[in-house]
């Protein structure tokens, strides 16, 4: 299952939900401002990078330069363009948008 | 909602659908607007799943009264699912800890999951639509 | 693969919009198909052909109409929601058109995937 967030997760739970619902081997895709927390010294890059032992975790990578973000992303997270995200979701069989 | 009865797409195709509550009613139209979705689809015999997480569960309180704020007060409608064979509501255990509330709290009989039953039940799905 | 996109926010606030065309467009682009996208909430008010931004920044509502004309992708705008936000077929931009939710039942039903868009 690909799991798709989009939302700050100092300003929404929606990534601690996903994190929370997400069983092991599903992706993560973060986009939008959920992008900064796959980000170094972000208070969320802690929890991102304990989820990635069981996890694979995606940023969108225009979100992430369009913030300024583009290098700051913490390791073991995946960059994807759109290319990557239409990739995502056609290879899993569902997915979930934590609005 | 009287022609409701009649729709069918025709492929005859069955598709599991989980509908995903994460919000709570009335600040903002996503449980009521979600709510309308959930009606539609029942008419056209899909296997429906509603779930309640998070902020979600407090759509199903017990005594809301919402005529102080001059809106519409859907939550008896959650009482009329049945009535559409919605008969799979969800809630999610820790967001009713996180939240002080026990089923007794709720408007309807639902079946309460753990946290991994609720992962496997999503897991499962074949699309789900989060409000 | 056939990909329907459901956008549950207006233009501009969000990005929600924003990101579900540059995720249709290369969708198709990669061979994929997306034969409907359907607006609900605060998405139906992507449908306005009165919206007139500046000059310098995109035009939501012309995307979508434009990138419907090229392959043929149907947008829906949820009739209740529009109902309630003052859309009717008087403001509609090309290639919109109001219908019921039944239509986003539908995209799920039949398509092999649908992905959401929203706050």
């Amino acid at each position: 299952m690909l799991h798709i967030v989009n939302k700050s997760a100092a300003e929404r739970s929606s990534l601690e939900s996903c994190l929370r619902m997400a069983t092991k081997g599903s992706a993560v895709l973060l986009i939008e401002d959920a992008v900064y927390a796959a980000t170094n010294g972000n208070a969320a890059a802690a929890k991102i990078q304990a989820a990635a032992a069981d996890l694979k975790i995606y940023a969108l990578g225009p979100d992430l330069a369009a913030r300024g973000m583009a290098g700051r992303v913490l390791d073991g997270v995946n960059v994807v363009d759109y290319g990557g995200f239409v990739d995502l979701v056609a290879e899993h069989s569902n997915c979930q948008s934590w609005l | 909602m009287s022609d409701m009865d009649e729709m069918d797409d025709g492929s005859g195709v069955v598709k599991k659908f989980m509908f995903l509550n994460r919000k709570a009613p009335h600040g903002t139209v996503y449980a009521l607007e979600g709510l309308e979705v959930v009606l539609i689809t029942a008419a056209f015999d899909q296997d429906v799943s509603m779930v309640f997480t998070d902020d979600g569960v407090f759509q199903l309180m017990k005594g809301i009264d919402t005529k102080g704020i001059e809106v519409k007060d859907f939550s008896k409608t959650y009482r009329a699912l049945e009535g559409y064979d919605i008969e799979k509501l969800y809630v999610d255990q820790a967001s009713m800890d996180a939240r002080g509330l026990t089923e007794d709290d709720l408007i309807v009989d639902v079946t309460v999951l753990s946290v991994d039953e609720m992962a496997n039940l999503m897991a499962e799905q074949d699309v789900v639509i989060s409000f | 693969m056939q990909f329907g996109i459901l956008v549950n926010e207006g233009p501009y606030t969000h990005q929600a919009s924003d990101t579900a065309y540059l995720f249709a467009r290369t969708a198709i682009e990669k061979g994929h198909k997306v034969p409907r996208v359907f607006f609900y909430h605060d998405g139906v008010n992507n449908s306005t052909r009165l919206a007139t931004p500046p000059q310098d920044d995109r035009n939501v509502s012309a995307r979508w109409s434009n990138l419907a004309e090229e392959h043929g992708i149907d947008l829906v705008v949820c009739v209740a929601a529009a109902q309630r936000r003052g859309i009717n077929d008087d403001v509609l931009a090309p290639g919109f058109r109001i219908s019921g939710l039944g239509q986003l039942v539908e995209m799920g039903i039949q398509y092999d995937r649908l992905v959401t868009f929203g706050d």
